[in-house]
């Protein structure tokens, strides 16, 4: 008997509300989540005016203090100064002198009240704009980007996670949505494990290998397809498809200017791998910096980490916008929450969700601003309050999509995003 | 004829508290020792007269001041700040006004000592920096480049020949004052970690201190961090011999907490400051590497100094108090 599952019909391939209709009008539907082939003259369109997500994760809890909303000379203010912007009146930490030339690209956040002071939880909420509990499980913001956004064609993987080090790997962030959608993991920046033909595996063989692979499965599939099979199947074709545009992955074949300006360090070759891959058509980058979890000497550890994320990402965003690409690519700073005002007996800062900070810039954001207000010792939000919901509706509402529709999921209709709260209008361009 | 007052630690207790508003972040007392000097968090320096408590706020800086020194004669307080500013000031006077302001370091000033004679300053800070400045006219004599992460401290050997700079890598530079050559290097990297799951470097030498008889160098800080973000770590205070700028003994106290702040004592013995998950100042007799006393301080010790007498401590804290301790019999 063959199987109903993703049989291609209409319903099945288009969620109820036909969400995606306002972001592929006038160029035919776009893949993914979609799953409907795209027109070869379209398709190049379409990769003109893909809309993607540059996510930073600051992985600890950045201190908003230290940052975006700085508080010089009160109680909480710490050590370091404020200083001016390339747009007046917006001033950030001196800790960012090179970001501060970037301001007028970027849109500071300052009212952000996520009430969860719990890495885990806070994370969570964070990158899946829900809050967690027992009884579901809802898929990361890069999941619901690349299904809704990647180009069913494209070589690289549409959820691509950059992190400070461990293996590499597809993780089990994308719920409902499958594995498909799952992130790969570029530990350390390296390019994903066994990416590369084995070096004694003749090409010709390779190629003989895989179609009798391709036939074998074909033949399974007819009787036997479910979600995880058509997971592995996608998987395997995009593996083959990424083999032949490994070079992605080097960013040794940057020149060695830009090399030196992104910086010598891990952040600094992650960014550029970041260039690389939303340059070459990826469609979610999430970038990890870690650790701002400062307990202890939070103004040493800032100045360690900030020292390293100032310059690489002031140099991202520069080459994204002199290369055209922020009018296609949304940026996000985020963290799973901030820093207390209150500085503790180790020069430390602990756990903080109620007044806290998250920096947009490029794509569907006004830019060269600031939303919201902090009490004058950063203590609690006056003005312009927003919650992680409210951000995540913002993202998808900045990259063209509608997030009060839904995907069609094994014939569930389900929300790209909490159907409960909106996007936060004054922020979007 | 009595015999004069020795300082005797087992008898340490708590002689006088001043509160400020804000948290002290580091301590002084003059070289008369009339005055407690100290900096807070809200960027002010608080000047106590040892004998009333009375304070007077020191105010122009635009950020913390952990750095403080003093001309021999006690007429000129001089103070670095975390902006990069090298200030002068009175050391007396109701409402004292800086009288020089030098933008000295991008970024913070770290440590700052005058040399024995009066006649230089010398700075180090965030840019890796060491500088030495005219003490009379602020003019800059000497940059000394050659570190290659953060200068944590300076002290001049008591000859005031050289001048020694220390870093967050352990990294003890010793540079020849007249030329501004470098000479040689004490390795104290045990004072630095770098702790790769967490992706920080941790430690540095947090005091420097010359015996009496300039033939010991001690350097304090920590070690055993194995969670820099979360305040684990134990003080570790090594002595270097000064003519082979090799390790002479270590001490490695048994508790959790930073080595905030070194002092000799006229007869070789030391006394550390720490300060962390516990508040301590510990004895060290010449030549024993385990303390022969502990005192335990009411809340966690940010800095230290010895007065003049050798019979009283300062220690700058958290909860907002400059502390004296006496090392004498209480008054009955």
């Amino acid at each position: 008997m063959h199987c109903s599952y993703a049989c291609n019909s209409p319903e099945h391939t288009r969620a109820r509300r036909n969400f995606l209709g306002q972001i592929a009008a006038g160029t035919g539907v776009l893949a993914g989540g979609l799953g409907a082939a795209v027109r070869p003259s379209a398709a190049k369109e379409l990769e003109k005016n893909q809309k993607r997500i540059l996510c930073f994760y600051m992985a600890g809890g950045l201190s908003q203090l230290e940052s975006w909303d700085p508080k010089p000379n009160t109680d909480t203010g710490g050590p370091f100064r404020a200083i001016p912007t390339s747009v007046p009146g917006i001033h950030i930490s001196e800790l960012l002198p090179n970001i501060a030339k970037q301001m007028h690209h970027l849109t500071i956040v300052r009212g952000v009240n996520t009430k969860e002071d719990d890495h885990g939880k806070g994370g969570y909420l964070m990158t899946t704009g829900r809050r967690q509990t027992p009884a579901a499980d809802y898929p990361h913001l890069g999941a619901v980007t690349a299904k809704a956004l990647a180009p069913e064609s494209s070589a690289i993987p549409g959820h691509i996670h950059i992190t400070p080090g461990g293996g590499g790997g597809r993780s089990n962030d994308a719920a409902y949505l499958g594995p498909r959608y799952a992130s790969i993991s570029l530990g350390n920046g390296k390019p994903p494990a066994n990416s590369g033909r084995d070096p004694s595996l003749a090409e010709a063989a390779d190629m003989q290998r895989n179609a009798l692979r391709r036939q074998a499965n074909e033949r399974f599939l007819q009787r036997r397809r479910t979600a995880q099979t058509d997971a592995y199947t996608y998987s395997y074709e995009q593996a083959q498809r990424l083999m032949s545009e490994r070079d992605v992955f080097d960013v040794t074949k940057e020149s060695p200017q830009d090399q030196e300006r992104y910086g010598n360090y891990d952040l600094g070759r992650h960014c550029l791998l970041a260039r690389r891959l939303l340059s070459g058509g990826a469609t979610f980058v999430q970038v990890a910096h870690s650790n701002y979890d400062t307990h202890n000497e939070n103004f040493d550890f800032h100045l360690e980490q900030l020292g390293e994320f100032d310059r690489s990402f002031a140099a991202l965003v520069a080459d994204l916008a002199d290369r055209g690409m922020l009018d296609s690519t949304l940026i996000v700073v985020m963290s799973e929450f901030g820093r207390t005002p209150r500085i503790n007996q180790h020069y430390g800062r602990d756990h903080w969700s109620a007044a806290w900070s998250v920096l947009l810039g490029g794509c569907g954001v006004q830019r060269g601003g600031a939303y919201g207000k902090t009490n004058e010792n950063g203590t609690k939000v006056i003005d312009g309050e927003v919650d992680h919901g409210q951000l995540f509706h913002t993202y998808l509402s900045a990259v063209g999509l509608d997030p009060t529709e839904t995907f069609d999921v094994g014939g569930r209709d389900l929300p790209l995003a909490d159907p409960s709260v909106k996007a936060v209008k004054e922020l979007l361009s | 004829m009595a015999d004069p007052v020795k300082a005797d630690p087992a008898l340490t207790h708590v002689a006088a508290e001043w509160k400020h508003t804000s948290p002290f972040v580091s301590c002084r007392f003059d070289p008369m020792g009339r005055y407690v000097f100290a900096g807070a968090e809200d960027s002010t320096v608080q000047r106590f007269d040892v004998a009333t408590g009375a304070a007077v706020p020191y105010v122009g800086h635009q950020s913390w001041v952990r750095s403080l020194g003093f001309s021999p004669d006690g007429a000129t307080l001089y103070t670095g700040g975390y902006e990069g500013r090298l200030i002068w000031w009175p050391v007396v006077g109701d409402t004292p006004a800086a009288t020089r302001t030098v933008e000295a370091h991008a970024g913070w000033i770290r440590g700052l000592a005058v040399s024995p004679d009066g006649k230089a300053i010398a700075t180090c800070g965030n840019d890796n920096l060491v500088k030495l400045w005219n003490a009379e006219d602020g003019a800059l004599l000497q940059t000394m480049t050659g570190h290659a992460s953060n200068v944590f401290n300076v002290i001049f050997h008591p000859s005031g020949q050289f001048l020694l700079s220390a870093d967050l890598k352990g990294q003890v530079h010793q540079w020849e004052v007249a030329s501004g050559k470098q000479i040689r290097t004490f390795d104290a990297k045990e004072l630095h970690s770098y702790n790769a799951g967490q992706a920080v470097d941790y430690g540095g030498v947090r005091s420097m201190a010359f015996s009496p008889d300039g033939k010991s160098l001690a350097c304090g800080g920590l070690h055993k961090s194995s969670n820099p973000l979360g305040a684990v770590q134990d003080p570790l205070i090594i002595e270097f011999d000064w003519e082979t700028a090799k390790p002479r003994i270590s001490h490695a106290p048994d508790t959790r907490c930073i080595a905030w702040r070194v002092v000799y004592q006229a007869d070789g013995s030391l006394i550390v400051g720490c300060g962390g998950t516990e508040a301590l100042v510990l004895f060290f007799k010449p030549d024993a590497d385990k303390e022969f006393f502990r005192f335990k301080a009411p809340n966690t010790v940010r800095d230290l100094d010895k007065h003049p007498d050798g019979l009283r401590l300062v220690t700058a804290h958290f909860d907002k108090q400059v502390r004296i301790l006496s090392m004498t019999a209480k008054p009955a």
